[in-house]
């Protein structure tokens, strides 16, 4: 079912949609099977506006918000959940800078941001620092009008091919998780350089590398929002991207279902097509409800959220100021745990879905000819990205004890 | 309309080649010109291009205009439309045959606004039909769906470009002679704005398609790029080339130029190996004038296992390497 | 740099079926879209726009429902669009329908010069691939038909390769010129939301054959120089001998020895 309730998300559905079938459909297995970055679907991307879904209309987004991207990356990845990354892992990318940044960093990173002439990436994991952030060990030391990084980031998406990292440093190491800080850090500058290329399960076609800093002299109009504050951004972006994991999540699941339910139908055995085997037939209808309930559930919280998302961007703009504080004027409350309850309860989900179906096509479906396999191993990383699903469950609990603490029950 | 006399063809010359489908048109003018009683007459503009006269007659032209000129060496569609609807106007021709190639397609649409007649397009059949003389062309649209008949009652020349290898080449008869009429080139009036800068030759390896005698095309049921490579060796084995349906070509499997059919080229080899192609009409358009059509599918109900003279139902990575094995 | 591309409503060839008894196309039913050769036309203009910056107009001649092709180039990257209607093009051959056109283009071009006119190889319809050089020779500007690259758009010039059967010609032509595409020029974009919001507003200019000027004398089916006499279907051979065999590998001998047989190979 359509979640959209406005002709922009319709025709967010509807263009993403063909753009799946035209665009990635026929390059998905090649670009699986070869782990290379595709820069004729980046092109793709480019022409038809998907890096800009997001944003407003200044700097020539569309206008749309969390939904819109929501509903994109669902339906992209319905189809190649890892080509689906170019403009997922951007957006994942400039998320914390759009809240963060002043109206004059937007000035300079949205335009291009907007148009996809520039990808991002966010770079936050390092071999000491997954699940727990707080560890992270880059420094970010300030020298005059620069701050001079040092340190490695792995496993960073749609590396070496993005334009911009935003990268969670430590610009007060004495301070410890007080001093992690945003820096938006450029492709090519002197000491920033790439390192091992991940060979992965899934999502292979997005290229996943090590970003080393030695001695990388950023600017300090890089910087986003103020120092110490990183975490916070770090939270607030979590916030806004688990839902579009969770809908990634999603898109996988319709997408093993898409090309499930026609197989099953068509393939003949004991003389009569398998989907009317009752043991098979219900073990879809199971994956189809929850693959519909983990949609009702993210469209229901990226709806909310764009209730307050909206309003604060658009203030941002009329009053040069942050949209991280236009959205504490609106409200200032957290969505971690929907977020958190919509990736778990998606990630989850599409890992069922994925394996089961593989599981009622048989050996057709375990070869690389037919796409399921892909998408068992693409389900896999929603899991894990952004927070494990266990990750997910910490801050549900979290979030609910202390609802109740502060219910005093 | 009494004063519009004879049939022409265009003789095609590029790069001091006389295209092959100047005998077809001369084999299909001949039919025109006799059912009118008429002269065939050819037309040869280029330069150097006088020297193709007497094989033009040798092919059945009684009579050739030839422009010959420098300004004539390469291809721009104002210098030779504007010659030729000035010859048009000189000489009155009745009908008017050029070849449906891509110089003839678009050398005819522009000469026929200048000379303010009508033009029918890629036509597969040409007839004179008896009761006024008018001519018939018969031509595919709609993909090949559907064949339309198209006549020009009311201005002269009926102009009319004829789909390469329609007809066959006009047989030849040793010393058969006519006459040649040359017409000068008006260097004040001939004139483009546009500027011929190079040729680049197909870098493509192979045969080229209108000249290979065995082709062995592939289809979507190649399913992969590499799928190729193997049609290659049967077509190296077989002494031809190969050739593609619009699905790889649309795929990015193999280039443009290689494309059969109604959007592609049209090819007329003694064999046409289809592999995994489904022979949508569209396709069938491009390879039909084959001798022979061999289809290779794993679908048995699909188009091309009727359209064609022999039907191997099977898997082409099953069947191609079996038969080369089979000719060594 | 203002780019005009040329477009037609056609039946989606996938669709389209012949009548067999009366060898007429059945039009009820049938989806229309955009011709698929000016998909590409389309594309190189907004390509080219992107690059240097401009106005890209599009033009079609058709009845009113041929409105969608005009919005749904909107959609796909174009500013300005044009519809030329009236019952008096009815029926036009290439040779009127093309006048219309060419008229329609003084029409544009008077309101903002028209530097380069974009038509695709043909339409899939009628599949003639006319219009653009007649077009051109209307209005009295050079053209290339076959384009397969545009090398160079200048300030004053393009340079673009055309398609030969034995490769690939290089020419320059100065604006105002007409070129027709082949589809390796361009790769059309899927529709941005943007574009699909924007073309559900945007206005669309509509002339009549008064509106641009042109002799009625020269237009309708009345006037226009050609005429279908006869359609019908295409004959087709169904006399396939399907070769027999347990196996691929029994199949596979079996043809060959048929081919040989038969002095094919």
């Amino acid at each position: 079912m359509d979640y959209a309730i406005n002709e922009m998300e319709q025709e967010t559905l509807n263009a993403t949609r063909e753009l799946a079938q035209k665009k990635l459909k026929p390059l998905r297995a090649e670009m699986d099977a070869k782990e290379q970055f595709s820069k004729e679907m980046y092109e793709e991307f480019r022409k038809s506006g998907m890096f800009g879904l997001w944003l407003p209309e200044k700097y020539g987004g569309l206008g749309g918000g969390i939904t819109c991207l929501a509903m994109a990356f669902e339906e992209l990845s319905r189809v190649c959940a890892g080509l689906a990354l170019t403009p997922g892992t951007t957006a994942l990318g400039a998320i914390p800078m759009f809240l963060a940044a002043t109206a004059e960093q937007r000035e300079r990173w949205c335009y291009d941001l907007a148009s996809g002439k520039k990808l991002w990436a966010f770079a936050l994991t390092e071999p000491e620092a997954g699940s727990d952030a707080t560890a992270l060990k880059t420094t970010a030391l300030k020298d005059g009008d620069y701050y001079v990084v040092n340190g490695t980031k792995h496993f960073i998406s749609t590396g070496k091919e993005a334009d911009f990292y935003t990268v969670a440093v430590n610009t007060n190491p004495s301070r410890g998780a007080r001093g992690i800080s945003l820096l938006v850090i450029e492709k090519g500058t002197p000491g920033f350089s790439f390192g091992k290329k991940e060979e992965k399960m899934g999502i292979r076609t997005n290229p996943t590398y090590e970003l080393i800093f030695e001695n990388v002299r950023v600017p300090k109009e890089n910087l986003l929002g103020s120092e110490g504050r990183g975490l916070l951004y770090v939270q607030e972006t979590l916030d806004y991207s688990r839902p579009g994991v969770a809908a990634q999540a999603v898109g996988i699941a319709q997408g093993a279902l898409d090309e499930t339910i026609p197989y099953l139908r068509t393939r003949k055995q004991f003389g009569q097509p398998i989907i009317t085997f009752q043991a098979l037939g219900h073990k879809v209808a199971e994956l189809a409800a929850k693959t519909e309930a983990g949609r009702a559930l993210v469209y229901s919280i990226t709806h909310r959220m764009d209730e307050e998302f909206l309003p604060a961007v658009k203030a941002a703009l009329e009053n040069g100021t942050t949209v991280h504080d236009e959205l504490k004027k609106i409200k200032g409350g957290r969505w971690t745990k929907y977020s958190a309850m919509a990736k778990l309860f998606c990630a989850n989900t599409a890992m069922e879905v994925a394996d089961e179906c593989v599981t009622l096509c048989g050996g057709i479906a375990y070869m690389r000819d037919f796409p399921l396999e892909k998408y068992m191993r693409d389900a896999k990383i929603t899991q894990i990205y952004e927070g494990t699903v266990h990750i997910q469950k910490n801050e549900i609990i979290s979030a609910l004890t202390k609802e109740y603490a502060a219910k005093g029950e | 309309m009494k004063d519009w006399k004879n049939v022409w063809i265009f003789a095609e010359v590029s790069r001091g080649k006389l295209s092959p489908t100047a005998y077809e048109l001369l084999n299909a003018g001949r039919g025109l010109a006799d059912a009118l009683g008429e002269k065939l007459c050819a037309v040869l503009l280029g330069k150097d291009v006088k020297k193709f006269a007497a094989d033009l007659f040798e092919h059945g032209a009684d009579l050739v205009y030839v422009c010959d000129a420098p300004q004539l060496e390469n291809y721009l569609d104002d210098v030779y439309a504007k010659t030729l609807s000035a010859m048009i106007k000189a000489y009155k021709p009745n009908k008017f045959l050029l070849p449906a190639t891509n110089m003839g397609r678009s050398l005819s649409a522009k000469t026929a606004i200048f000379a303010g007649t009508g033009l029918t397009a890629d036509a597969t059949e040409v007839v004179i039909n008896k009761e006024d003389g008018q001519l018939h062309a018969t031509r595919p649209t709609f993909g090949g769906n559907l064949m339309a008949t198209i006549t020009c009652a009311h201005t002269r020349p009926e102009m009319c470009s004829l789909r390469p290898m329609a007809y066959a080449k006009a047989p030849r008869t040793e010393g058969r002679k006519g006459e040649v009429v040359e017409f000068a080139f008006n260097d004040k009036e001939f004139t483009s704005l546009a500027k011929f800068l190079k040729f680049i030759k197909s870098e493509g390896e192979g045969l080229d398609l209108s000249e290979a005698e065995v082709i062995v095309a592939g289809g979507r049921g190649l399913g992969k790029p590499e799928g190729f490579a193997l049609l290659e060796k049967l077509a190296k084995r077989l002494g031809g080339t190969v050739a593609a349906s619009r699905a790889p070509v649309d795929s990015g499997w193999i280039e443009y130029r290689r494309q059969i059919g109604l959007t592609g080229r049209t090819v007329k080899p003694k064999l046409y190996i289809a592999c995994g192609i489904s022979g949508q009409i569209q396709h069938m358009a491009g390879c039909s004038g084959a001798d022979v059509i061999v289809a290779i599918n794993k679908d048995p109900e699909a188009p091309i296992m009727k359209l064609a003279h022999y039907a191997v139902q099977g898997d082409l990575y099953d069947i191609v390497p079996a038969m080369l094995e089979a000719l060594n | 740099m203002h780019i005009l591309a040329c477009v037609k409503q056609t039946p989606k060839s996938d669709n389209v079926k012949i009548d067999p008894a009366t060898g007429c196309l059945i039009r009820s039913g049938a989806e229309s879209a955009m011709n698929p050769f000016d998909e590409y036309a389309l594309e190189e203009a907004v390509t080219l726009k992107e690059q240097l910056g401009g106005t890209v107009s599009v033009i079609t001649m058709g009845p009113p429902a041929a409105e969608n092709v005009l919005r749904d180039s909107i959609a796909r990257g174009a500013d300005k669009v044009y519809q030329l209607g009236d019952m008096a093009f009815a029926g036009s051959d290439t040779w009127s329908t093309s006048y219309a056109l060419s008229k329609g283009v003084e029409k544009i071009n008077s309101l903002e010069k028209v530097d380069l006119i974009i038509c695709g190889k043909q339409t899939n319809d009628s599949d003639t691939g006319h219009i653009g050089p007649q077009i051109s020779a209307w209005l009295g500007i050079p053209n290339a038909a076959f384009v397969r690259r545009v090398v160079q758009a200048g300030d004053k010039s393009i340079v673009v390769e055309r398609l030969t059967e034995d490769g690939t010609e290089v020419l320059e032509l100065p604006y105002p010129c007409v070129i027709s595409v082949v589809k390796e020029i361009s790769n059309p974009r899927v529709r941005s939301v943007k574009g699909r919001m924007a073309a559900k507003r945007a206005e669309v200019t509509k002339w009549t054959a008064d509106d641009i000027g042109a002799d009625k004398t020269k237009l309708g089916v009345k006037n226009c120089p050609t005429r279908v006499v006869k359609s019908f279907a295409p004959k087709r051979d169904a006399n396939a001998v399907v070769v027999e065999g347990a196996n691929g590998k029994e199949k596979a001998a079996k043809l060959v020895e048929l081919l040989k047989e038969n002095k094919y190979i």
